[in-house]
């Protein structure tokens, strides 16, 4: 099936600035593209367009051939978007924080799965221990095991190697890279040079 | 534009058509979100703590005649208990939305209208009934005549469920604000008029001795109106605060 997410002519402006105008983009199957550009040029800006959470924006969107806005039932079953915020409750183990997750999906999921995901991630032990008590990057690794737990073709990633350490960064890109290969698409912004990306394509703003 | 074509003998990532789920989604963020309030017990307590005070100040600051007091008794039990749901409505939303959850919230391929539904629902288990099962026993200490305390709980019952549901739609207009407790305050307190209106007026109804149905018939129709619309409304507003 047809995996493509299109952008046409998009625009935005912000406090009377352009962060971009004409953004003509396509991602496809199989590629990882990295939103490049300074501090301030709208990089998670143009990510929440992309993954239709802001609406003040110039140009269309198109969900494997369709406007976005028609499509977008079907455009969020397919997406996971990962934040600046990692989205986890403090007040709740990374068990719970992912079962939450997983049944908005609309899946029961199961135990396992869920401490599956979480061994995947590094956090085998710290099941039941509140997200609060746990660091940053920590916490940021409990929203990175949705990427494992609910399976979504298309991946949009917000910073998502902030407060990772440096293993958690390798295989977090092995992550990326295995997941284009496989007929995922990843659309990430990152100030981390991707190095074991061969399918990488950088768009530049700003 | 052309893409690099890397994908043409590895396996094909399956695209998912949004499979409903939505009674597990609703079953889970019932349960979130109580489990969430009763781990911070204090948040839970607060507005009920706020009543009971507020409550014991009419006695010393008007006097402690029981005659005066029973004339203004429904009232002021309303009244209170309006501020105290109020008091607890700002911090629906917050904290989802300082965490990022509330984004995911409006990702998730489900009705956000529903959802929203749900964390009102939590919050008037946690806030408005307990306020309505606790009326009864301070309105001992405002002399109210007895008669009217079944009343009291049933109005107020009813009548936080409206408070609820109109005042998440305050509540998610104002999330992204740093300090919209007071903007919540103004927008919403309006609103509640009818629903203050209708049930002191029950409950002053029992205390008369006239028929109390009429009153609480309408509070039922008030519940339904909000609970037809304002979870588009609420649904609608997070929108907008998100965008903003």
């Amino acid at each position: 099936m047809s995996l493509c997410l299109q952008a046409r002519q998009l625009a935005c402006e912000r406090d009377d600035r352009w962060l971009f105008e004409g953004l003509d983009l396509d991602i496809q199957r199989g590629e990882i593209v990295r939103i490049e550009g300074p501090n301030g040029s709208g990089k998670t800006t143009l990510l929440k367009i992309l993954s239709g959470q802001l609406s003040d924006y110039h140009g269309e969107l198109y969900w494997n051939g369709a406007l976005m806005r028609e499509t977008r039932e079907h455009f969020l079953a397919n997406l996971l978007y990962l934040g600046h915020a990692p989205g986890v409750k403090s007040g709740l183990t990374p068990l719970e924080n992912l079962a939450w997750y997983q049944a908005l999906s609309g899946d029961q999921g199961s135990e396992e799965q869920r401490e599956e995901a979480l061994a995947k991630v590094g956090l085998r032990g710290f099941e039941d221990v509140p997200a609060g008590q746990l660091s940053a990057g920590q916490q940021r690794r409990i929203a990175l095991a949705r990427l494992t737990l609910t399976p979504r073709a298309l991946w949009v990633l917000d910073e998502p190697f902030t407060a990772i350490d440096r293993d958690g960064v390798a295989a977090l890109e092995t992550q990326l890279v295995a997941h284009a290969k496989a007929g995922g698409c990843v659309l990430v912004t990152t100030h981390h040079e991707l190095t074991a990306s061969p399918v990488l394509r950088r768009v530049q703003l700003g | 534009m052309s893409s690099t074509n890397a994908t043409v003998s590895a396996p094909v990532m399956p695209m998912h058509d949004p499979k409903g789920g939505l009674i597990v989604a609703l079953n889970a963020t019932l349960r979130r979100d109580l489990t969430l309030m009763l781990r911070r017990r204090g948040e839970v307590l607060n507005p009920l703590v706020f009543f009971a005070l507020v409550i014991t100040l009419f006695p010393i600051g008007i006097s402690p005649d029981p005659q005066l007091l029973a004339v203004i008794a429904p009232g002021l039990l309303w009244v209170a208990a309006l501020l105290a749901a109020l008091l607890s409505l700002d911090s629906l939303f917050r904290s989802d939305y300082e965490d990022g959850s509330l984004e995911q919230l409006l990702l998730a391929p489900q009705p956000l209208a529903a959802l929203g539904l749900a964390k009102v629902a939590v919050h008037w288990l946690l806030t408005g009934l307990p306020l309505a099962l606790m009326a009864p026993v301070l309105g001992i200490m405002l002399a109210l005549p007895a008669g009217s305390y079944l009343v009291l709980a049933l109005s107020l019952a009813l009548g936080t469920a409206s408070l609820s549901l109109i005042g998440a739609i305050g509540a998610a207009l104002t999330v992204g604000l740093a300090r919209g407790g007071v903007l919540l305050s103004l927008l919403v307190l309006p609103l509640y008029i009818p629903i203050l209106i209708f049930g002191a007026g029950a409950v002053q109804a029992a205390i008369m001795g006239d028929g109390v149905t009429a009153h609480l018939a309408i509070l039922g129709a008030l519940l339904a109106m909000a609970l037809m619309l304002s979870p588009w409304a609420i649904a609608a507003s997070l929108r907008i605060s998100i965008n903003g």
